[in-house]
This record gives C-alpha cells, sequence and structure tokens, in this order.
C-alpha cells in the first residue's frame, strides 16, 4: 500500500481492493459504507465540539473575556463536559405537543447538515462520493434543515416557537435563493458541478482570483446568506434571543436540544466548507504564478491542513459577524434578499457569463 | 361515528394573537409582564401588568424614621440608588430647613454623577443585548465596574449604597475618591468612543432604530415622560436646569433636547449625557471645599406638620418625593412619583404598529427598571 | 404668572374653590363636580397651559379620602396643587383626568389599587399592582393584614 497524506486515492482503493477479495461485492458495499457512516459520524461529532469550544473562545476574545479555562488545558474538555450534561438532562415533555412531529423534528435536522457532508471533499480522494452534480445536490439537502425547524416550530405548541418557525421559514426560503445563484456564477466559471474538478480547476489558481470582480462578489454575496441560511447572528430571528427568548427550540431540552445545537454548527461548517471549496480552491495549495520555490513549499503542507484552514478561516468570519453584528428586524432581512441581493445577484450571473464568454478571466 | 363540532368560522385577518413577554423574558430586565396582541409581526396593543415585584414601600415608609427610609428609597431604582436617596435628604433638610456643608453638596453632585454614568452604562449595555449586539453587555460592564470600585472603595458598598443621610453623608469620601475619580474620567472618556463604534455607528442598529417609536413632544408632556426619553422628544424636563438641588447651579453643563422622539433620538440622548455628567464632574472634582461632612441633626427627626414635595433628576427621569407629615418621626402619607412609572404608561401609545422586535427596541431605550414601576 | 395673580385666575374659575396654606406650592381644594372642568380649562387656556400632570397621589386622612394633583406648565414654569376630596370610603368617586392628561391613566389605576378611591369615566379601571380580588386597599389608615404586615 501506498499511503501519503497528499493523496488517499490509492488508500482507498486498496481499502476496496482488499473488502472485495474477501467477501461478496454486495458485503464489501455493505462494509465499505458502514465504515464512511462511522467515519463521518466522529468525524462530526470532533468538529461539533472542536467549533462549540471555538465559538466560545472568538466570543470571548471579542468581549474582553477569557472564555472556558477550567476543565482540561483551556479549557478544551468543557464542551465534552457540556455534551455529558446535556447527555445526562431530563427530556421535558411537553403535554400538549404533537408527539410525532415533536420527537422527529431534531432528527430531520440533523440528517439534513449529515447528508450534505457526504459530498464535501476534505482531500485529494477523501470524500465519501463525488457526485457530478455535487453542488445541486448540496444545495439541495441543506434546504432540507428548513423542514426540521418549522416541524419544531410547528409542533412545540408554542408561540415563541411558532413565530420563530415562521420567520425562519421565510428566511430560509428566500436565502436559499442567493446562496444557489451566488454558486452558479462559479458553476458558470468552472464549467461544472462536480466537486473535485471545481477544486482540480482551482489547481493554477482559486476561482475567487481567477473570476476576479464577479467572482469575489459572488463570495460577499454567499457569506452573506449561507450566514442567513445557517440562522446565526446578525440573521439568527428564528431564535432572537431577547424578543422571542429562544424561538423555535424554546420546548426542547436535554439530547434534543443539542442536537439543534450541534446542527447548527455543523451547517455553519458545511457552508463554511463549501465556501472554501468553490471560492478557496478547497484542498489546492496557494499557488503564485512563476514562483516555483514558493508553489513547491505550499504543495508541502497536505492538502487536508489546507482544507481545514481555509474553513476556519471563514468560520471564523462568520463568527466575527455574530459577534459584533446588532440583529436585523425580518422584513429588513427579507429587503436584503429581495431588493439588494438578488438584483445584484442576478447582474453578477450575467457578467460572470460575459467574462467566461469573452476569456477576461485568468 | 365522529360527532361533527361546528366551530363559528371567524376571519382570521381579525383575529388577535396574543402573547405573553414576560414576567420571565430576556427583554424585559425584570419581572414586568406585557400582554402583547399581535398581527403576523405586528403589534396591534399591549398592556403592561405591573406588581410582580411590589414591596409596598409606601406603606412601609409610614412605619419607618426618615433615615430609615432612605435605605427603602435605595430598593427603588437600584441604578440609580444614590439619586434615590439625594431626593429623600433633600426633602428633610427642606422640611427642616438646615443648611449642608458647602462640601456635602460638591460631594453628592459628583456622586450621582458617576451613579447616572454607571446607570446609562448599564442602559448601554443592556440596549446592545436588546438590539442582538451580545458583546456591548461586557463592553459596559467592564466601564461600570470602575465606578462600581469607586463607590466601594469610599463607603463600602457598589450597589446600594445609602451613603447620604439627612444633613449630609454617613462618613467621608475616601483620601483616594478625587483621584480615582480623575482617572476614571480619563479612561472613560477614551473607551466612550468604543461604544460609538461598536453601536451607534452600526448601520443595522441605525436601520432599526431612526424612525421607530416616536413619541411627539405633546404626548411625552402629556404622559409624563421624562428624563432623557422626554428630552428626546424635545421636552425640557431637566430638573438639574429647572429646580436646581446640590450645586448644579454652579456648574456649566446642557440641557440636550432631541427633535424627533424616536428610538435612535433617545439612545443618542443618554450618550450625549454621559458625556455631559463626566463635563459636571471634571469641573467639581478639583473644587470639593473643605469642611464637615455632615451638618448638626438631632438625634430624631421630626418633620413639621406640612406637605414637602422634592424632585430631582435620576437617570431615568424626574423622581418626586411627596410626604404628608403630621408632625411625628414618621410620615403620614409618602408618595414617590417614580420615572418609569410614567415613562412605562407611554410604551402602549409609543409600540403600536411595530414589529415585535422594535417593541423590544422601544423598550430598551426607554430603559425602565422594573422595581421602580412597582415600589 | 406669579402666584398672586395665578390664585385670582383659580379662583375666577372655580368660586368653590377653597384656598390651601402651603410653604411651597399654592394650593386648591377643589368640590368633586368641578374638577374635571376645571382641569380642561387649566390645560386649555393658553396663559394657564397646565400641560404636565407631574404627579398624582391618593391620600387617606381618615375624615375623608383626598386625591392630589401636581401640576406645572412647561411653557410658563409655574406649578399648582389641586386636591379633591370624598368622604364615602366605600363608593368614592371621582372623575377621571386621564383625557386631559395622559399619565393620569396609570397613576389613577395605581390610587384605585392602593387606596380604593374610583374615578369615573376611566377607560380601564382595574387593580394595577396587586392581583384581581385581593380584598381591601393597602394604603388605607384602616387596612389590616395580620399576614405580611408585621407591627413593631
Amino acid at each position: 500500500m501506498n499511503f501519503s497524506l497528499y493523496d488517499f486515492t490509492p488508500f482507498n482503493q486498496w481499502i476496496d481492493k482488499f473488502l472485495h477479495s474477501h467477501m461478496s461485492s454486495f458485503w464489501a458495499v455493505a462494509v465499505e459504507m458502514t465504515i464512511i457512516g462511522l467515519a463521518i459520524l466522529l468525524f462530526y461529532a470532533l468538529v461539533g465540539l472542536f467549533l462549540v469550544y471555538a465559538e466560545r473562545k472568538v466570543c470571548a476574545f471579542m468581549q474582553n473575556r477569557v472564555g472556558p479555562n477550567r476543565v482540561g488545558p483551556y479549557g478544551f474538555f468543557q464542551t465534552i463536559a457540556d455534551f455529558i450534561k446535556l447527555m445526562l438532562k431530563e427530556l421535558v415533555h411537553i403535554k400538549n405537543a404533537d408527539q410525532l412531529l415533536f420527537n422527529l423534528a431534531p432528527f430531520i435536522i440533523i440528517i439534513a447538515s449529515f447528508m450534505a457532508i457526504a459530498a464535501i471533499p476534505f482531500a485529494k480522494g477523501l470524500h465519501a462520493i463525488d457526485f457530478d452534480i455535487g453542488i445541486l445536490y448540496v444545495i439541495a439537502v441543506s434546504s432540507l434543515g428548513v423542514v426540521g425547524i418549522l416541524l419544531a416550530g410547528w409542533s412545540s405548541n408554542n408561540k415563541y416557537s411558532l413565530i420563530g418557525a415562521m420567520r425562519s421559514g421565510a428566511q430560509i426560503v428566500s436565502y436559499e435563493l442567493s446562496v444557489g445563484l451566488s454558486l452558479v456564477t462559479i458553476i458558470i466559471l468552472a464549467g461544472t458541478m462536480q466537486f473535485s474538478q471545481i477544486v482540480e480547476g482551482q489547481a493554477n489558481g482559486w476561482f475567487i482570483f481567477k473570476g476576479h470582480i464577479p467572482a469575489f462578489i459572488a463570495f460577499v454575496i454567499f457569506l452573506i446568506s449561507s450566514t442567513a441560511e445557517t440562522n446565526r447572528g446578525p440573521f439568527d430571528l428564528a431564535e432572537a434571543e431577547s424578543e422571542l427568548t429562544a424561538g423555535f427550540h424554546t420546548e426542547y431540552s436535554g439530547i434534543k436540544f443539542a442536537f439543534f445545537f450541534l446542527a447548527e454548527y455543523m451547517n455553519m461548517f458545511i457552508v463554511a466548507s463549501i465556501a472554501a471549496t468553490v471560492f478557496l480552491g478547497g484542498w489546492m495549495p496557494f499557488h503564485m504564478g512563476g514562483w516555483a520555490a514558493f508553489n513547491h513549499i505550499m504543495d508541502f503542507i497536505p492538502p487536508f491542513i489546507w482544507y481545514i484552514g481555509k474553513t476556519f478561516f471563514v468560520i471564523w468570519l462568520m463568527m466575527w459577524f455574530k459577534w459584533t453584528f446588532p440583529r436585523l428586524r425580518i422584513d429588513q432581512l427579507l429587503t436584503l434578499e429581495w431588493k439588494y441581493l438578488l438584483p445584484i445577484n442576478l447582474v453578477n450571473i450575467l457578467i460572470m457569463a460575459f467574462v467566461v464568454l469573452m476569456g477576461w478571466h485568468f | 361515528m365522529k360527532e361533527v363540532i361546528n366551530l363559528p368560522v371567524k376571519n382570521i385577518e381579525e383575529e388577535e394573537y396574543h402573547i405573553n413577554m414576560g414576567p420571565q423574558h430576556p427583554s424585559t430586565h425584570g419581572v414586568l409582564r406585557l400582554v402583547v396582541s399581535l398581527q403576523g409581526e405586528i403589534v396591534k396593543s399591549l398592556k403592561p401588568h405591573c406588581g410582580y415585584i411590589h414591596r409596598g414601600i409606601e406603606k412601609m415608609c409610614e412605619k419607618d424614621t426618615y433615615p430609615q427610609i432612605i435605605h427603602l428609597t435605595d430598593r427603588m431604582d437600584y441604578l440609580s440608588a444614590h439619586i434615590n436617596n439625594h431626593a429623600v435628604c433633600l426633602l428633610v433638610e427642606k422640611a427642616l430647613e438646615v443648611e449642608v456643608p458647602e462640601r456635602v453638596k460638591y460631594i453628592r453632585t459628583i456622586i450621582d454623577e458617576l451613579n447616572r454614568i454607571a446607570s446609562h452604562q448599564l442602559w448601554w449595555c443592556s440596549f446592545g443585548m436588546d438590539m442582538g449586539g451580545l458583546t456591548c453587555y461586557f463592553y459596559g460592564l467592564r466601564d461600570r465596574e470602575h465606578i462600581l470600585d469607586i463607590f466601594e472603595e469610599s463607603f463600602g458598598s457598589r450597589l446600594l449604597h445609602s451613603y447620604y443621610t439627612p444633613g449630609g453623608l454617613m462618613m467621608d469620601i475616601h483620601p483616594n475618591f478625587q483621584k480615582g475619580v480623575k482617572d476614571f474620567i480619563k479612561y472613560f472618556r477614551k473607551k466612550i468612543k468604543d461604544y460609538d463604534d461598536i453601536l451607534t455607528g452600526n448601520v443595522i442598529m441605525q436601520a432599526r432604530t431612526k424612525g421607530v417609536g416616536i413619541l411627539s413632544k405633546e404626548d411625552a408632556i402629556s404622559y409624563g415622560v421624562t428624563g432623557p426619553s422626554g428630552r428626546a422628544s424635545g421636552f425640557a424636563c431637566d430638573v438639574r436646569k429647572h429646580d436646581p438641588y446640590g450645586v448644579y447651579d454652579k456648574v456649566d453643563f446642557k440641557e440636550i433636547l432631541g427633535t424627533e422622539g424616536d428610538t435612535f433620538t433617545r439612545y443618542m440622548m443618554r450618550m450625549h449625557e454621559m458625556r455631559e455628567s463626566m463635563k459636571i464632574i471634571e469641573q467639581l472634582i478639583d473644587n470639593v471645599p473643605a469642611g464637615d461632612y455632615t451638618a448638626k441633626m438631632k438625634a430624631v427627626l421630626k418633620l413639621p406638620a406640612g406637605e414637602y414635595y422634592q424632585r430631582v433628576e435620576a437617570s431615568r427621569g424626574e423622581l418626586g418625593v411627596y410626604v404628608i407629615s403630621d408632625g411625628n418621626k414618621t410620615p403620614y402619607r409618602m408618595k414617590f412619583r417614580s420615572p418609569n412609572f410614567s415613562n412605562l404608561s407611554a410604551l402602549d401609545h409609543m409600540s403600536r404598529g411595530v414589529k415585535i422586535a422594535d417593541l423590544v427596541a422601544i423598550g430598551g431605550s426607554l430603559d425602565y427598571v422594573i422595581p421602580d414601576i412597582d415600589r | 404668572m406669579d402666584n398672586a395673580a395665578l390664585k385670582e385666575r383659580i379662583l375666577g374659575l372655580v368660586p368653590g374653590a377653597e384656598f390651601q396654606e402651603n410653604k411651597q406650592f399654592l394650593t386648591f381644594i377643589i368640590p368633586p363636580a368641578k374638577m374635571h372642568e376645571l382641569a380642561v380649562s387649566l390645560k386649555n387656556e393658553p396663559d394657564l397651559a397646565f400641560d404636565y400632570l407631574f404627579c398624582l397621589s391618593g391620600v387617606d386622612m381618615v375624615k375623608f379620602l383626598e386625591v392630589v394633583y401636581h401640576l406645572e406648565s412647561t411653557t410658563f414654569g409655574h406649578q399648582l396643587v389641586l386636591k379633591v376630596r370624598t368622604e364615602d370610603r366605600v363608593n368614592g368617586a371621582v372623575d377621571t383626568v386621564c383625557d386631559i392628561w395622559r399619565t393620569a391613566e396609570f397613576h389613577e389605576r395605581e390610587v384605585y389599587d392602593l387606596m380604593g378611591i374610583r374615578f369615573t369615566n376611566h377607560p380601564d379601571l382595574r387593580r394595577l399592582f396587586l392581583e384581581e380580588g385581593w380584598i381591601g386597599h393597602p394604603l388605607r389608615k384602616d387596612y389590616v393584614d395580620e399576614v405580611n404586615i408585621v407591627e413593631l
């Protein structure tokens, strides 16, 4: 086996060959799927825990505080302690709630974010499925989450939850458009919807540089609208702590609340990794034209590190927004989308198409 | 077979959706309950329900002597505790015709203004939090801590001080007091720029507050909305200017009046007021005259029979104390005209037709303290 | 307008008003039937313009119940105190002034709650601080509550 940190394809093929040589093709696929499922589950949990910790530290940094510093070195195990606490907490039984939907909603949300992870390439050869319509799949799957939020708000039989869910419905349906259209801008430039090819296409320069002005506009729009789509501040109207106490998850407790909490951070991770993959070159190292030595050093850093670094940069940007801006009002939120982002986006697509036609990109 | 129930057909447009904001709700800053009737996101009307923290302070006052009453006034508007104390002290001094030493007047004025700044800092951070900007909270509290430290050093307590007594002060100020105050002013002049950077200049914050919750000057006067909220509507209601007490007649400060009467103007009034307070303190801090820290008072204070009224400018508006004395050591009837009580009555008028988020912002800009409403 | 002129003016408006000595404010006791009429003129007459009701209190003087209005004109700065008395401790009622000064709405509810004076024509006369169904009015001198009020 030729295992390296730079290309996971031989490793994957070796596992595949090994399984096929020992069992029938059906069982081999079944075992592979189980392995991938478990690996993603583990990754999901680790990233979720780390992001909660990271958010606390970033937020503390913004607010002149220290943040968690008691459990483990630099409070690193704080989120694990919190997770244990959440798991052991009582699940409050809501008498007049719609029991089936109330229990189903957290799972829908978490499944939606779980499915989206499958298509994301973490490094060369390190992705669960390489769809040829990868971007379309991610957009489709990530919009499933709104169903969970609506169900949660409706089934809790709480007025605040219902208002929160309705706000979130309007918000996600609107901002889905901008997310999709800003990705369309890049699809025009890349000429493909397959994630692996999009990343390969950025070997000689990231799309945000290659597509210069229209790509940069698309990146900014993507950042804004994906923050809104994940219900994070300053667009956290569905939760709106000071207005609706906790919005759609007011009535949830214990592990069900933890599901919403985890899904929020995973959604943030997913949109950040899409931004990193589509705009910032995914796992591709940073290359400068003509600087051979520099490029060689950059190549030396494993793709996985590049990917994580870019993703966390985008996540940090999103946290920065959240902890500095006040919250928007619902009508301003919709005005921003329908009167500003959407027209800009449509014009931007035209510009990008023109740029690609004329060959004005790098 | 299932029984068929004929529900009365209602027009959905006309149906009102009631939500209870409070008594436990993050934006009411205490135990106030607002029954809000909504149509979608729009507030049709609201009814405040008070009394969750009603302790019957006025009834308790009828059993207490005047120095004891001072301790009760701390518990009304706990964020301007000194100013509440000041009102009662001034009233007793006026009734007994006691002349307090100049030193006391200076120190009281300085501490009142420090208290006002501390109160506005806490208002600023909670207003930021109401708007959804959680970071503001820690900036405000960080700076307020400096004032509380000064208070703690001089008279041992941080929130409920009961430092003023009829005729003077409980004890003299700490030798470090003047230096501490000067250091604080120097520090806070720099830090207040942060406040503007993080919240005042923010696009979202301005879009959410400008033109929202407008209270006209006539309405402000009619509803008795005083303090920064009243002045934002152009109602010149600063008791420090119109009916000076302490040494406010000797210092130079502006009574800033707004014209718009919206949430943003109310916000700006308090920001200006913090700067004006610092200006007042700077004029006084180096000129505190030497002398006694209290006038000679009798052991038992008995107010001559009659009626007395004293107004002071608390950090949220005009605080009035009305006393009917029958010549005993306890008042016959004591009434507090609390600023928040009148300010709250205008909330329904201001918030009709706004969104829920605006209601929270308007409530934040009125800066109500619930124990002062309920007393 | 100075206090002497103001006194003449009020006595001209309500001949039955009784002047009361007070060091701080010009004080009158007004017959309850005349109060609302006087309040309208105080607010609307251009030379009086009492537009700011800064305090409204209820007082129990044992022989009678009293409502005290502290008024100020924001244009001229003159101040005035009016008192209205009722001797009926059960159904004593005074005309509301909350159609003239809006702040009176809450203050009158408070007075009704704690002192038990009714206000006729008040739009929403309910208890403000205490719960519905509370027996008695705590600020009255004859109020007894052996559980909550500890006599020393």
